[in-house]
């Protein structure tokens, strides 16, 4: 139930997001049919909204997407899924159904994927559909605060993953290349340059658990 | 411009989700790559908060968004809900703007 209500606010504020950000309504629930990727989606119209290129967003998008890969390989080792519902599997493979799966009893871990999936789709889905009609017809964005509900939005999604000192110095070191580069680069490429937060923990070995 | 980015984006993702399914799990175990999946969304997310904010096209402004971030920040930190959150902000942006 908590689940359903925080997606259905997600995917309202994704919605009313993307026409903000000058998509039409049919992009907006194309993306949410087809990517299925709260951050990546946007991540897409913030940088496509704040006058970024096609590349950055799309790069964004992906680099936001590649924690669903790692997902799919924990899932992968959980839930014998062959042939063509591999597909499926993987359109349904986010952040809510691994988050289920994962921490189902031994041997519900197949019903609370598959179920929470496709709730987690239909509801994504409505909700797009509700926030891109909604921010359509409210008239000026800008007089609504509609622009600032993007940032909140993206803070909200960042709090529970920096509870952790070093991923709250990787925010912090991003949030500092994305300020020094806004001004030297094109829109679009502070985010993507942020990415390099990152590289200084990689190369040093892993600390002690 | 917009379809393209749409449409190479959703396969993109689609396609990152199905290799996690597809290739052998020791390939995509190595410790780096796992720290590196887990960490690149923390850096790219408090980007997008700060380009969000701060920019207006290639300028570092404080204008009303900084304040509806702000009570973001503060309704995060008490622990809010998502909705309350994004529409605290909007309104508190809205507010200033009308003032």
């Amino acid at each position: 139930m908590t689940l359903g209500l925080a997606v259905g606010a997600y995917g309202l504020s994704f919605g009313a997001a993307a026409v903000t950000a000058g998509l039409t309504t049919v992009q907006a629930c194309v993306l949410s049919l087809l990517l299925f990727t709260g951050a990546s989606q946007f991540a897409l119209v913030g940088v496509l909204g704040a006058g970024g290129g096609a590349v950055a967003g799309v790069a964004g998008a992906l680099l936001l997407g590649t924690r669903n890969t790692l997902y799919a390989v924990r899932l992968a080792t959980l839930l014998p899924v062959r042939g063509p519902r591999r597909i499926l599997a993987a359109q349904l493979t986010i952040d809510e159904t691994t988050g289920m799966a994962t921490s189902a009893p031994p041997g519900l871990a197949g019903t609370a994927f598959w179920a929470t999936g496709l709730s987690v789709y239909v509801l994504w889905n409505l909700a797009t559909l509700l926030g891109a009609v909604g921010a359509a017809r409210l008239g000026d964005p800008a007089a609504l605060g509609l622009d600032a509900a993007v940032p909140a939005a993206f803070l909200a999604l960042l709090a529970p993953q920096v509870r952790a000192r070093n991923t709250l110095a990787v925010a912090a070191a991003g949030a500092l290349l994305a300020a020094t580069a806004i001004p030297l680069t094109p829109p679009g490429v502070p985010v993507l340059l942020a990415g390099l937060a990152v590289v200084p923990l990689l190369a040093r070995p892993r600390p002690p658990a | 411009m917009i379809w393209t980015a749409v449409l190479v984006a959703s396969l993109g993702c689609f396609l990152l989700k199905l290799a996690g399914w597809s290739v052998p799990a020791r390939w995509l175990e190595r410790d780096r790559l796992q720290r590196a999946a887990v960490l690149l969304p923390v850096a790219l997310l408090a980007a997008l908060v700060v380009v969000q904010t701060f920019a207006a096209d290639r300028a570092l402004v404080l204008d009303a968004r900084a304040a509806g971030l702000a009570v973001a920040a503060a309704l995060v930190l008490l622990r809010a809900p998502f909705l309350l959150v994004v529409v605290a902000a909007a309104a508190t942006a809205a507010l200033v703007r009308a003032w």
